[in-house]
């Protein structure tokens, strides 16, 4: 008991500057937004948004003390030494040409890419050791990606955050569009939420209304901002990215209304108590010039107004947080402003070494607009050797899709990935085969081997019996050989 | 061909359709689409054109022009890699229109599940194969047939497998299932399987090539019932046509079947349901499939829905057929060898002392007049009718179909005076040599070619070398020359095609005169050349090159002085 107290009250004290730090100097925020979208098909899309910015050189300061920023993944920066890391999970395909562009672009299957630090020596050597760590992380197989499906792209992919500079050397890029996502993936990414999903916005992220949707993507990016104007020092963030898309034809029964309870069959109570920021969008910009209008209920605090991917749109925001907080919803306003490519092409193609490394074709061309453009690529079918083809290889083998990334304000667009049968041999004649073997061998071998080492011992038989037994006793009595 | 009989008529009617170009009856495209789109479906359309190579009579059509409509049902949370389509075929005339609504109505019904985990495609052609040959075309990316056609909008995948529906009229009393394609192509023995189970689970009655399923295998009766719709098997597969348009599928490795709804058998009666509900359970089976169908049987023969035989029961019939003529070849090598021999010693003992190898004593140059001009021969008939046919339209009173027909005809039959044209050109000194030199090498080639056709398209070899094979081997210029020059001819390509037509109509018990046979074939003549030219079936260039010449050696032979 004596030794209790003293333990609590270093404890306290432990506890005790940084609380005040905090209440002084808030070194960490989260932020949370849902923006609610009816898409022009007549679907209902929901990206959910969770910032978390923490202001530590997580490189430099031997961190400990964790709070809102997940242990796990700021370890990660500091061991591995990443300047940002992109990772996502998707189950489903982004119908562009119904959807409209969307938010967060992301391809079908997992999707990994990294920069490294320039400090980093050995890069091939962190980059599998961290799609390894990141693999147990998440519960995904992201520990299948090697040499043969990772690229240095040259020319896309640039850094999203803070950068010096961009030698691509230090940049690795996965794709493994065969993954498939499900609720062991979503557990662990809902854990990384400060609020896991006890409260805020978090709470409607309900598994098995997520994956009734159309489409799934969830992600994870941490990079390094500015953590003043001036850009002195960085500061790290987390976002954790989660978009759906929910199917009115099936979940409205075909028609265009919907609610927070009918998509999630949960509704918003409290925010986040940690949270910095939580607020809901809703899209209520009138894309039909027919006298068709759009009413929410119950009515917004407030609607803002914004050019977004070139259409101007408006939106109605709810803010979960008290009304005073309203007016800094200005730092919302971010524009990522990326400058015009050049206009002559540039090609860049690094072929392909059998089971070492993937091809890589980069091409930066200016397409015209209303076009079709086709890009066709010859391949030959070949064998495999028998140890590659998969368990089912009479499924096909997948062919990664194409990336495109659009220059006058940030567009990537993937393509669905492509189903490929290769020559397949019958895996079950080597089986059948190895079964009739084994039987030939053991019925055959075994009896030959039993004749070939027995010695055969004629064996007369017994005749007599009783007498003979009794004449022979009198022999060996009498000392006469025996009948 | 009855009310057309008259070539002038006929030629004033074809003229008459060609200025007007307009369909009859056209499909509803834009009613179509608002349907789809209502339903819920992604919708595209596709149009296509193409001009054949001279009218086809039969379907009544020219230069084509259509659209296909088709609407895709996006499978939730799946990258479209993979699709399943179900196709219906449209005519020239309303006749499929119950299967369209029956599509329709499954479309609607299929949106509405969640359990989808591959696109599914509704597709909706129009002139019926043409239309479906336009859009694998281009659902494929490919041009086989020089058809003109725009490119799909909106893709799914890799097609898993296909059903085509054709429904003729709204009573359904059975339903067929058609499984031969392109070439003798069939679709995975395990989708006909899972077809028959359906059926069998909702009580639809199922016919195979029209006929029913004998019940009772063990009288005498039912294994009857089981070879006629094997000989039924055996003669459509080795025609080669697409029979319904999953015939086309084939050709890109996606099992496909037909299933035609018919009205023949009075007692039994479905209402559009029951066919919904079986080819609901078809599309989910399919859908749950990981791997594509690959199990069971490619290659296999159908006397019953719930019977086959196997590929390894059937091939060995032809290989000893062909042993026969690998046989006698072999019996011609020896007799060569020794003719060889006893030519050499009388004359030879203080001449050249080595013995010329047999092949080289009979002078390889004496056989390439006949192969060349027999070759020459089946290359004209493969090319000339169709570039003729306007030569021929001015200089005799026939329409451009008729004039392809006739122009087969005649340089088929011109084929048989080659043995007096060949005689000028060759001039050997040991004349049994030379009709055994140039048997050897027609028996081989004979062979070769039946082996080959025999392993793509197991039906048409086993037709061809029953037929061939006993005529081929007793082909002499010696004995009983006349009845060897009928036995050949009876064995002819040609004849045989008619024989199969009579062959086919009297196991659908719907027997043909004589002269209703005769213009039947002069129909199938037409319509083998218009399939090689639209679809790329392989019959009419494999006749006309590879067996034609074959045998044009052997009636030389025949014909040897």
């Amino acid at each position: 008991m004596a030794a209790a107290i003293p333990l609590s009250l270093l404890v306290l004290l432990l506890l005790g500057p940084g609380g005040w730090c905090l209440a002084e100097h808030p070194r960490d925020s989260l932020r949370e937004e849902l923006v609610i979208t009816p898409l022009p098909s007549g679907d209902v899309a929901a990206t959910f948004q969770f910032r978390t910015r923490w202001d530590s050189e997580l490189q430099r300061e031997g961190v400990s003390h964790y709070r809102l920023f997940p242990k796990a993944l700021g370890q990660l920066i500091s061991k591995y030494s990443l300047r940002e890391l992109h990772l996502s999970f998707t189950q489903g395909f982004w119908r562009t040409r119904y959807w409209g562009p969307p938010f967060l672009q992301a391809p079908s299957g997992a999707e990994l890419w990294v920069w490294f630090q320039d400090t980093v020596t050995d890069v091939d050597k962190s980059w599998k050791e961290l799609s390894n760590v990141l693999s147990g992380i998440f519960c995904a197989s992201l520990n299948f990606i090697d040499s043969t499906n990772t690229v240095t792209p040259t020319a896309s992919f640039k850094p999203l955050g803070l950068a010096n500079d961009t030698d691509h050397y230090f940049l690795r890029y996965a794709v493994l569009p065969r993954e498939v996502v499900c609720t062991e993936n979503l557990t662990p990414w809902k854990k990384l939420l400060p609020c896991s999903s006890k409260a805020g916005l978090s709470v409607l992220l309900k598994a098995d209304r997520l994956f009734h949707t159309s489409y799934h993507s969830q992600a994870v990016h941490i990079r390094p901002v500015c953590r003043n104007a001036r850009c002195t020092s960085i500061s790290w963030e987390l976002r954790q990215t989660l978009s759906v898309v929910f199917d009115a034809f099936i979940t409205g029964q075909g028609k265009k209304d919907w609610s927070l309870f009918r998509m999630f069959s949960r509704t918003l109570t409290e925010p986040c108590p940690l949270a910095s920021e939580s607020r809901v969008y809703v899209d209520i910009t009138n894309y039909n010039q027919d006298n068709e209008t759009l009413e929410v209920h119950p009515s917004p605090t407030t609607t803002y107004q914004d050019v977004i991917l070139g259409t101007r749109k408006t939106y109605a925001i709810y803010d979960l947080l008290d009304s005073a907080m309203i007016n800094n919803s200005r730092n919302l306003n971010i524009q990522l402003k990326w400058k015009r490519p050049p206009e002559n092409g540039y090609i860049h193609y690094q072929p392909a070494q059998d089971r070492l490394q993937p091809h890589l074709l980069e091409m930066l061309i200016q397409l015209p607009a209303n076009s079709v453009t086709k890009v066709s690529i010859q391949f030959e079918r070949a064998l495999l050797k028998w140890t590659e083809y998969t368990p089912d290889p009479n499924h096909g083998f997948y062919v990664r899709f194409p990336v495109s990334d659009g220059s006058n304000y940030f567009v990537r667009l993937y393509t669905e990935p492509l189903l490929v049968n290769l020559p397949t041999p019958d895996f079950s004649m080597p089986y059948n085969v190895i079964c009739l073997t084994c039987t030939v061998v053991a019925v055959c071998y075994g009896s030959f081997y039993n004749l070939l080492t027995r010695t055969f011992h004629i064996e007369e038989p017994r005749t007599g019996g009783l007498a003979k037994r009794l004449a022979n006793l009198i022999r060996r009595a009498r000392g006469v050989p025996l009948l | 061909m009855g009310l057309l009989s008259d070539p002038v008529r006929r030629r004033a009617l074809a003229r008459l359709v060609l200025r007007l170009n307009a369909p009859l009856w056209a499909l509803p495209v834009a009613w179509l689409e608002r349907t789809m789109r209502s339903v819920g479906l992604e919708v595209y359309t596709q149009s296509f054109s193409r001009k054949l190579p001279f009218p086809d009579e039969t379907h009544e059509r020219y230069m084509v022009s259509g659209t296909n409509v088709y609407g895709i049902l996006r499978a939730p949370r799946a990258a479209s890699t993979e699709s399943l389509v179900l196709t219906v075929p449209c005519g020239s005339d309303s006749t499929n229109s119950q299967a369209v609504g029956l599509l329709l109505a499954l479309a609607a019904h299929f949106r509405g599940q969640i359990y989808w985990a591959k696109d599914i495609i509704f597709l909706v052609t129009e002139h019926d194969l043409l239309g479906t040959e336009a859009w694998l075309e281009a659902y494929h990316d490919v041009n086989v047939t020089g058809m003109q056609s725009s490119p799909l909008q909106g893709r799914a995948g890799a097609i898993q497998a296909a059903v085509a529906l054709e429904l003729s009229s709204d009573v359904v009393t059975s339903l067929d299932v058609a499984v031969e394609g392109l070439n003798g192509q069939l679709p995975n023995l395990d989708l006909l399987n899972l077809f028959q189970t359906f059926c069998q689970k909702g009580g639809l009655l199922c016919t195979l090539q029209g006929k029913l399923q004998p019940q009772d295998w063990t009288s005498l009766d039912g294994p009857l019932q089981g070879l006629q719709t094997l000989l039924l098997m055996v003669l459509r597969q080795a025609s080669g046509r697409p029979h319904g348009s999953h015939g086309l599928f084939l050709r890109y490795r996606v099992e496909a079947l037909t299933l035609r709804g018919i009205n023949s058998f009075r007692q039994y009666k479905y209402d559009l349901v029951a066919v919904g509900k079986a080819l609901e359970g078809m599309f989910r089976k399919l859908n749950h499939l990981l791997e594509r169908l690959h199990q069971s049987f490619f290659l296999y023969l159908l006397p019953g829905l719930s019977r086959f035989v196997s590929i390894g029961l059937y091939m060995p019939a032809v290989g000893f057929l062909l042993l026969v003529l690998g046989l006698k070849a072999l019996e011609l090598w020896m007799q060569l060898h020794e003719a060889g021999m006893g030519l050499e010693e009388p004359g030879g003992a203080p001449g050249p002392s080595v013995p010329l190898p047999p092949s080289q004593g009979v002078g390889l140059a004496s056989l390439v007049a006949p192969l060349l001009i027999s070759q020459a021969m089946g290359l004209a008939l493969y090319v000339l009718p169709v570039l003729g046919q306007h030569v021929a339209t001015q200089h005799f009173p026939v329409a451009e179909a008729e004039a392809v027909v006739l122009t087969l005809l005649a340089i088929y039959a011109a084929g048989l005076a080659l043995p007096h044209n060949t005689h000028r050109v060759v001039s050997t000194q040991a004349p049994d040599r030379g009709w055994m030199a140039l048997k050897l090498v027609a028996l081989i080639y004979l062979a070769l070619q039946l082996g080959c056709i025999a392993l793509t398209n197991f039906s048409l070899g086993f037709l061809l070398a029953t037929s061939m094979v006993p005529a081929a081997a007793l082909a002499k210029p010696h004995g009983p020359r006349t009845l060897y020059a009928a036995l050949l001819v009876l064995t002819s390509p040609a004849a045989m095609l008619l024989g199969s037509l009579f062959l086919w109509r009297e196991l659908q018990e719907a027997p043909l005169s004589l002269a209703e046979g005769w213009q039947l074939f002069l129909a199938a003549l037409a319509q083998g050349v218009l399939e090689h030219h639209t679809y790329g079936a392989l019959l009419f260039p494999l006749l006309s090159l590879g067996l034609y010449p074959c045998w044009l050696l052997f009636w030389n032979v025949l014909f040897w002085k």
